[in-house]
This record gives structure tokens, sequence and C-alpha cells, in this order.
């Protein structure tokens, strides 16, 4: 219980920590994307700019949420041996993995607040979009009787927020918890930031294309034996980052089937607690 | 320390192994679904270039397929028929999905710019002029086929081709099969079926079959009862010499 509270003090002020580093900022930049977007694309019908809306908010999270979660976590080894705190918690009778798990708990707490925000900005410009939309449909149709104003007014607001964006969203929140504790299981063993960062972004592309080298593996295509074991190698060594882009189809209009959600969101789980698993396993041996 | 890190390392590899059971579950049921039906080859990494195949790479295929979608707007603007073609192709490659995309490409090249190839004032022969509209009609619906080949399971495109065949191609055998699809999903509206009793009337070998729908249709209630269905059950009636005892009772 007592451990558990110390996670807990380390995670909370991790998440201030950050907070007071700015990182918000970006929600500015967010914010002028969208609400730019949603001006830019006035020009087109109003299917085409709730298309183009969802596609670039949806984006923009997946990209700030990426970057945020290897970004921050990268740093936070590294600066708090700069800055010496680290001696200081673990001076306490704090365990290594303790410390680790609030760290990443702070992260996780950015992470979610973060994505809660964007969600809100993206709800808040496609809620003032389809009300313009909708006002300019009434307008038009003054005339026509009320079965045609409903029709068209139904095929408004069935182009603009469907449930099915609601797990998309979830799932870019558990890619970029992957993607943190990936980065913290790199920092484990890396001596600087910038290599983290760098491994990081590697292995985010290299994730990309995991599936397509475990099927090749897989499929027992006959070629050269050490291009099978390179294949291997990705297939087992790195994580399948195709798995979690759900959200180009939910943007779509496909909703995303229970099994596959429930599935997706165990094989992210699962990745987040082996590598933090792991990290925690490296952190313990190293020589602070 | 190193002997840590090689367990570590060990030990990932283990929990890959463990984890491919439920990657391939994962990817089955994606595919189940119609989720990642984009193939990313080197064609498309030829059209959209090394940053876009990249981006399209890392999960980001919709914001890139938007940023393209307007830089198709733009060659719309300057009535650039050919590059218009070649951005909805790469469009619908990236996103497979969005029946909008492969709905607004199929009518940019059936409707706009196959009436801008009649009435090009450069192409002096009426015949060419006609030649290039036909591939302008053919363009949209190889979009829309192709379209319905990636979303078996929704009836939009099906409705939009059957629409494309009855006023470009006046194919009305075609048209009717393509509402008569759209009719079978249970969310389409009913003027589907209403659509394809319309045009299987005018295919030729299928009147007694529209009839039966026709006759099917106007008895399910006032919601299809419209003129338009009413008067072509009369005609159809006349025409196939229905006898008065089986004819449909429509009060004047």
């Amino acid at each position: 219980m007592k451990s558990l509270r110390g996670t807990w003090a380390i995670g909370w002020n991790t998440f201030i920590e950050l907070v007071r580093m700015k990182v918000f900022y970006f929600l500015l930049i967010f914010a002028l994307l969208i609400i730019g977007n949603s001006a830019f694309v006035a020009k087109f019908s109003f299917q085409e700019q709730f298309q183009m809306l969802k596609d670039i908010s949806l984006g923009a999270m997946s990209v700030f949420t990426s970057l945020l979660a290897i970004l921050a976590t990268a740093n936070f080894l590294p600066k708090d041996m700069e800055d010496r705190t680290i001696y200081t918690i673990l001076a306490k009778p704090v365990p290594r993995f303790s410390y680790l798990l609030g760290k990443l708990t702070g992260i996780m707490l950015l992470l979610g607040l973060s994505i809660l925000l964007m969600t809100g900005m993206f709800l808040v410009v496609l809620w003032v979009r389809e009300h313009g939309v909708l006002s300019e449909t009434r307008a038009q149709l003054a005339g026509a009787s009320a079965e045609e104003l409903a029709a068209a007014l139904k095929e408004v607001t069935s182009s603009t927020f469907n449930a099915n964006l609601a797990p998309g969203i979830v799932i870019i929140f558990v890619k970029a918890a992957l993607l943190a504790s990936l980065t913290l299981l790199i920092s484990t063993f890396s001596t600087s930031g910038i290599f983290t960062i760098l491994m990081t972004v590697a292995i985010y592309f290299i994730g990309h294309l995991q599936a397509t080298a475990r099927d090749f593996w897989l499929a027992g295509v006959d070629v050269q034996w050490w291009s099978r074991l390179l294949a291997a190698g990705v297939a087992l060594l790195f994580p399948d980052l195709q798995a979690f882009n759900l959200t180009d189809d939910v943007i779509a209009g496909v909703a995303i089937p229970v099994t596959l959600f429930l599935q997706t969101l165990a094989l992210g789980g699962l990745y987040v607690a082996v590598y933090f698993f792991l990290a925690a396993l490296v952190f313990a041996g190293r020589e602070l | 320390m190193m002997a840590r890190r090689l367990a570590a390392v060990f030990l990932l590899a283990v929990f890959g192994a463990g984890l491919l059971p439920l990657q391939i579950s994962v990817e089955k049921a994606a595919k189940a679904a119609h989720f990642r039906k984009t193939d990313l080859n080197l064609e498309l990494r030829e059209r959209v270039g090394q940053m876009g195949f990249l981006a399209a790479l890392s999960g980001f295929r919709s914001p890139l397929a938007a940023f393209l979608w307007i830089e198709a707007h733009t060659a719309w603007e300057n009535t650039e028929w050919g590059r218009m073609a070649g951005i909805f192709d790469t469009v619908t490659t990236l996103q497979p999905r969005s029946l909008l995309y492969w709905d607004m490409a199929a009518w940019h090249m059936a409707w706009n710019a196959s009436v801008a190839a009649m009435q090009d004032e450069k192409q002096p022969s009426e015949a060419l002029r006609i030649r290039a509209q036909r591939q302008y009609f053919q363009l949209g619906k190889d979009l829309l086929e192709r379209g319905i080949r990636n979303n078996p399971d929704r009836y939009q495109l099906y409705l939009q081709l059957g629409v494309l065949l009855r006023d470009k191609f006046e194919d009305h055998c075609g048209a009717a099969e393509a509402f008569l699809r759209a009719s079978e999903f249970p969310e389409a509206p009913p003027y589907c079926e209403r659509f394809a009793g319309y045009e299987m009337a005018k295919c030729a070998g299928r009147e007694r079959e529209a009839y039966e729908l026709l006759k099917k249709l106007y008895l399910e209630g006032d919601h299809q009862r419209l003129p338009t269905l009413i008067n072509l059950l009369r005609e159809m009636e006349k025409k196939l010499d229905i006898p008065e005892a089986d004819r449909v009772k429509i009060p004047d």
C-alpha cells in the first residue's frame, strides 16, 4: 500500500513536472490546425468538409500523442540523473520498480489528458461546423416538405460524429502508451536522450513493417536462410504497430467490431506490460 | 549489466513468439472486417513519393488522402481532368474504405469531365469528342466497380453504379441489377428496390419479373405507391396482357 502511494506520488510529480514544461502548448497548434482546416475546406461539400476534418484531426491526434509519448519518456531518465533527483528518490525506501512505474504512470496521465483535450477540441469544432451546415440546409430547404427537410438534416448529422470514432481514439491512446513503455525500455540502457529518441523512431518505422516481415517469415517462402532469419528477428523483436492503425478505416465510416477492438486492446496492454517488465529488469541492474 | 541486457533481448524474443498467435488473430479479424485493405506497394510509392509513402506506412493514410483530395479539387478548378483522374486513383488506393472518395471521384469523371470533353472547343471532331466523353463515363464506372470490390458490405456504391448505368450508359438491365444488389442491404432506402423495378421494366426479357416486383412493392403499402410506380404498373399490365381479374386493384 505504501509502495503504491509512493508510486502514485512519483507519477503525479512527473505529470506536474511535464505540465510545467509547457508541453500543452502543442494543443494551440492542434487547435490552429483543425480550426484552420475547417475554414480552409469551407468551399467543399459538407461531406468532404467533415471527412477532411476527421482525417486531419485524428491524424494530428495520432502524431501529437506519439511524439509526446516518445519525447516525454526519452528525457526523464537522463534529466533525473543530470538533476540528481533520481539519487534523492532512490536513497529513500523506494524500489526502482516503483520509480519506473511512477514515471510511466505520470506519462500515461499526460497522454490521457492530452487525448481528452484534443478530443474535446475536435468535437467542439465538429459541432460548430455541423450546426453551421444544419442552419444552411434549413434555410435552403425552407419551402420543402417536412420529410425532405428531415432527410436532408439526417444526411448532415450522419456525416459528422458517429460512435465509431470513440474506439478509434482509444486505440490512438493505446498506441501512444505502447510507444511510451517502449521508449522507457530503451532509455533504461541508453546513455542519452537523443539515442533513445532515435532508436524509438527507428523502431516506430520498423514496427509498421513487422506484419509484413512476419507474413514473409511464416509463409515459408523459399529464399536465402539469412533473409528469413532477418524477417524472423523483426517479427519476434519488434511490436506490430500496423495492428493499431484502425483510425484510417474508422474515419471512412467503418465500425470496429467488438472482437477486433478487444483483441487490439489486449495486444496493446500486453506490449505495455512486457516492455515495462523488461525495463524494470534492465533498470534494476543499472549502475547509477 | 550486460547479462541483464541479453536476458531482456531473449525475453523480448520469447514474448514476441508468444504473441504471434494474438497478432495473427488480430490481423485476421481486421481483414474479416475489411480493415487494412490498402496495398502499400511500389506503384503507390511512385505515385505519392517517398515522404507520402512513409506517411502512409506509418498510419497516416487518411490525412495524406485528405491533402491529395484538396489537390484534386484545385485540379478541378483548373479543369485538369487527366491530373484529377490520377489523383483520384491515388486517393482511393490510400483510403479504399471511404465511400465518399469513390462516389465523388466517379461523379467528377462521369458527369463533369465527360460534359467538359463533349464541349471541348479545341476538338473540332465530334466523333472524337464523343469518344472522349465515353472514356470518362467508363472511368466513372471503373471507379465505382473498384469501390464496390473494396466495399462489398455497403449499399451506397451499388446505388451510384445503378444511377450511372441508367443515366450515362442507358444500360437498363445493368442498372436494374445494381439497384437490386443495393436493395438487398437491410439499411438501403426503399427507393433502391423501386428503381430496380423501373429499370427492369425497360430491360428486354425481364418484363414479367419487373411486373411482379412492381406489384409486390405496390402491395407493401402507401410509402411505395408513388405516381411513377402506379403508372408503370398499369403500363406493364397492358403490355403483358394481364387478365383483368389478376390485375392490381388501383383506386382512381
